[in-house]
């Protein structure tokens, strides 16, 4: 017979329940699982790389339709309960009863509203839920929209940077002195706050709201000291209460929250609760490791297990991309406490540890957080440090004189110290799993669930499996080239240069390569690697090029190729779209299309007639418009001063210099750009990777834009007065990536890793490093500058292109 | 080796084939890939992968397979089956090379991969 279980609220803890739950008793209960939202469980604490655009609400789905279905649950989402008849053991919701032997309420909490004036205008949120974070996206989707956060904890500020990600205007308005006032000390807020400045966000401390403003949506924010802040969204994230309403009305035992004992059994028995909205010897709960540790107890007593739960220390991490933050335990100052200090200002690196009576009790990192689960391990612990109180600071690899091996931390780590706050998952619990055979980080997420919730402790994850497999683990930090080596692209780019590797032999010898000749990944990278920084010396090889570089057309799904010829700057005449016509009609040419940069496609190509069809647009002056390469496509124009109206320069006579210079040149990914007339931006220049902007003073110069894959406008490099001068940067910034970039990286992709301050320095405001990548790059130019159509309108490359042999006229016996 | 039955054909020079590339072979059963490999042995298979048709010819050589040009399945040039994860096979032909020139099977050319 099985038993109905009723649950109140789809939420992380309560989805947790069902796992231990339903992984004991498959066939034991019948549930029906009531929730507000129209949804079901997602990864509440994951919603903010979902608001920063890191991750999808598809990537957060934590219990998707399949696992509803897979275990018979009646889901009844989108249907907010009503009352909790106890007497005859039935919940309701506006659509109808369902009776129960067992409930779990697990209605979480709910975001804390300032009651200020103009607090209930449209454009005022929390952030909660996906309902909330959709808002903020869609607000955000506005040119130039502004944003005020108020509350300066870990919600707000993760709402912040994820609003700022977003492209938003973003204030932070928080009541205390310093950021996240309960996690941090004043001198790691202000590490925080200088970071999140840095990234442009603003911050006001010690500010109190004191009015929304606005007629029919919200306009602004007063403060008490007058200042006021211009907003489109108001984002409230000042605190949560339990949400405890229904239990309250049924008449439950409450305090702050939903009052349960050490079984998670509420004053009813047979109700339990679990999550936000329950309250344990007057202590409220909002981590998700210890909801986690309730669910457990949870599950437990539901199947008349013995289980009780009791709270531990958390610690916390804020998950903004970029910011390093650690706090665990009591760092408050008080008589007998004793602090150890550490600070590195140029690396903005803060480290404090509170003292009491020889044991840590709280640990505050800013910067440099690798330590905090050691550090966390010996507060929970009450260890003695008297002994190693001198080295403490410096963390566990300067215990016991272990050296400097960076794994020597976490193998000194105790089995019970904790490596995933999230679930709550000890070192012991992954030592086990890879003593049972676990090898990868897959394997230890599948079977502990360590590292996947919010991720941040992947990389202790895997120093776990490196420590403990030892040379059965490679560590993945570092992701390799390819299966051939361990080596990352940025390592063997640097070995090739510091070795003065030349040869693909020379590199797979040196460098230890695992096969004989490479792979289809990374012969092509060491191909460009080796032309890129040895042009006289390395001969382009044609066999680790991809086909479309090898046969210098671009191949179609059918096995035919497309033929572009160049137009420089777009720019055409009636005689090359003779020649162009002329070759549609004799190689019969199924399609011919526009490009979207500019010029003409011939497509359905048989091989053989590659070069016969180039031949011929050879004899009308066109060349390979190199629409298939790792290099320069196009230089994309408007028709700037000769003809419009509003033109500022001459674009389409840069645009051809540009051209002219830059065409002939691989480079580690194709490498599009564009010369508008005028800030109009007809060329749309502002979405290439690098894409000039012509003003009257002079040219504007992006880099790093992107609009493929992804979507990005460009970053200013810089301005400059003159045309010559924005060719020469354009010349360097494309030698620059040529020398640095990892093979496949586009130019924006490549700037987000180095950044653009480090790439102004080198160009922008070094003259000399300026002039000599130049000429580095006019020297590969003088090799590489080739139309390779016309090399290969050849007797011999005709051979080359054509079958080997013919055996279709050979009769079958 | 020894096959019984064979008509070895000479269908060109080593040397008409670039290290770790290859040539085809046009049969009326369709083309045929004939690879050199980096230590200069050579094979034939079906120029035709079975995932979308891509042509093997034109994959990157490397060690004795090739990688499809198209979606990058690998395939062993000795088995014609595909490595890795994905899961199908290409015919292959008897192939050798007596004095600088690259011999095949024609019987089993003509005749077509079924025979």
């Amino acid at each position: 017979m099985k038993r109905k279980l009723v649950i109140i609220g789809a939420g992380m803890a309560s989805g947790r329940v069902l796992e231990h739950l339903l992984a004991a008793e498959p066939e034991g209960w019948d549930v029906t699982l009531f929730n507000a939202e129209p949804r079901g469980n997602y990864n509440r604490i994951m919603l903010s790389p979902v608001l920063s655009g890191e991750k999808t609400y598809q990537d957060i789905v934590t219990h998707d339709d399949d696992f509803y279905a897979q275990h018979k649950i009646n889901c009844r989402f989108g249907e907010a309960v009503v009352r909790i008849d106890r007497e005859n053991k039935v919940v309701y919701s506006n659509e109808g009863g369902a009776p129960y032997d067992k409930l779990l309420i697990a209605t979480g909490s709910a975001p804390f509203i300032i009651p200020v004036p103009g607090h209930d205008l449209p454009g005022v949120i929390t952030y909660r839920d996906m309902d909330d974070t959709q808002a903020m996206i869609d607000a955000s989707d506005k040119p130039g929209a502004k944003a005020v956060v108020i509350g300066g904890g870990l919600l707000g500020l993760e709402a912040a940077a994820g609003l700022k990600a977003r492209g938003m205007e973003v204030a932070v308005i928080h009541l205390m002195g310093h950021l996240m006032e309960r996690q941090l000390d004043p001198a790691a807020g202000y590490l925080l706050q200088k970071d999140l400045e840095a990234r442009g966000i603003t911050v006001h401390c010690k500010g109190a709201t004191k009015a929304i403003l606005g007629t029919d949506r919200v306009e602004a924010v007063l403060l008490d000291d007058g200042t006021v802040y211009d907003a489109d969204q108001v984002c409230m994230a000042v605190g949560i209460r339990p949400e405890v309403r229904i239990a309250t009305d049924a008449a439950l035992e409450i305090g702050r929250g939903i009052t349960v004992n050490d079984q998670m059994v509420t004053s009813d028995p047979d109700i339990l609760a679990v999550g936000e909205c329950v309250e344990h010897n007057a202590q409220l709960f909002g981590l998700v490791a210890p909801l986690y540790d309730q669910a457990k107890v949870v599950a437990a007593t539901l199947l008349n297990k013995d289980a009780a739960f009791q709270p531990v220390q958390t610690a916390t991490k804020l998950k903004v991309t970029g910011v390093d933050l650690f706090s665990a335990g009591d760092f408050a100052d008080a008589n007998g406490r004793e602090d150890i200090v550490f600070r590195d200002p140029a690396r903005g690196v803060y480290k404090r540890l509170v003292i009491e009576d020889n044991r840590l009790i709280g640990a505050v990192m800013y910067g440099e957080t690798g330590d905090g689960s050691w550090f966390f391990g010996l507060i929970k612990d009450g260890t003695d440090i008297s002994d190693m109180r001198d080295t403490l600071i410096f963390g566990p690899a300067y215990q016991g004189g272990t050296g400097a091996d960076p794994l020597a931390a976490v193998a000194a780590l105790p089995l019970d110290a904790e490596i995933c706050g999230c679930n709550g998952i000890c070192k012991g619990t992954i030592v086990s799993a890879i003593e049972g055979g676990a090898t990868s980080l897959a394997d230890i997420k599948a079977q502990t669930k360590a590292s996947a919730s919010c991720g941040t402790c992947t990389g202790l994850v895997e120093q776990v499996l490196a420590s403990t497999l030892g040379d059965a683990f490679k560590m993945p930090a570092a992701q390799p080239m390819c299966g051939c080596t361990d080596l990352t692209h940025e390592d063997v780019r640097r070995l090739i240069k510091a070795r003065e590797l030349k040869s693909m032999p020379a590199v797979m010898q040196e460098l230890g390569w695992k096969t004989s000749c490479g792979c289809h990944v990374c012969r092509p990278a060491l191909n460009f690697y080796l032309l890129a920084d040895w042009p006289e010396d390395y001969h382009d090889d044609a066999q680790s090029r991809f086909v479309n570089e090898r046969n210098h057309a671009n191949i179609q799904k059918d096995g035919t190729y497309s033929v572009v010829p160049r137009m420089w700057g777009g720019m055409t005449n009636p005689r090359e779209l003779r020649a162009v016509a002329d070759a549609a009609d004799k190689y019969d040419i199924p399609a011919v299309k526009v490009t979207g940069g500019q010029r003409i496609d011939l497509l359905g190509v048989k091989k053989e007639h590659l070069p016969d069809i180039w031949a011929d647009l050879n004899a009308a002056g066109l060349v390979s418009g190199h629409a298939y390469s790792k290099g320069l496509r196009t230089v994309k124009t408007c028709v700037g001063t000769d003809f419009c109206r509003f033109g500022t320069q001459d674009s389409t006579g840069l645009g051809i210099k540009l051209e002219k210079r830059l065409w002939g040149s691989w480079t580690p990914h194709k490498v599009k750009l564009a010369v508008s007339g005028c800030p109009r931006n007809c060329a749309e220049a502002t979405c290439k990777d690098v894409g000039i902007v012509c003003v009257d003073s002079g040219f504007e110069i992006g880099v790093g834009g992107a609009a493929g894959m992804d979507l990005k406008e460009t970053e200013r490099l810089a301005k400059v007065a003159t045309e010559a001068e924005a060719i020469d940067l354009t010349v360097a910034f494309v030698q620059l990536y040529r020398e640095h970039a990892k093979y496949l990286d586009r130019p924006y992709k490549w700037l987000a890793k180095v950044g653009l301050e480090w790439v102004q320095a080198q160009i922008v405001e070094d003259m000399d490093n300026r002039a000599a990548l130049i000429k580095r790059f006019d020297l590969s130019q003088t090799i590489y500058q080739r139309d390779p159509w016309a090399d290969r309108a050849t007797p011999q490359a005709r051979a080359d292109f054509a079958p080997l042999a013919d055996l279709t006229k050979e009769a079958a016996e | 080796m020894n096959w019984p039955n064979q008509n070895w054909l000479d269908i060109g020079a080593l040397n008409d084939i670039p290290q770790r590339g290859a040539r085809v072979v046009k049969t009326v059963h369709g083309c045929v890939a004939v690879f050199r490999t980096g230590d200069d042995q050579v094979f034939a298979i079906d120029d035709r992968c079975p995932h979308k048709g891509g042509p093997l010819s034109e994959g990157i050589v490397h060690g004795h397979a090739v990688t499809c040009p198209l979606h990058n399945w690998v395939f062993s040039l000795e088995t014609g089956m595909a490595q890795g994860a994905d899961e199908g096979a290409v015919a292959t032909y008897p192939a050798r090379i007596e004095g600088g020139r690259i011999l095949l099977d024609a019987k089993r050319l003509i005749r077509g991969a079924a025979a």
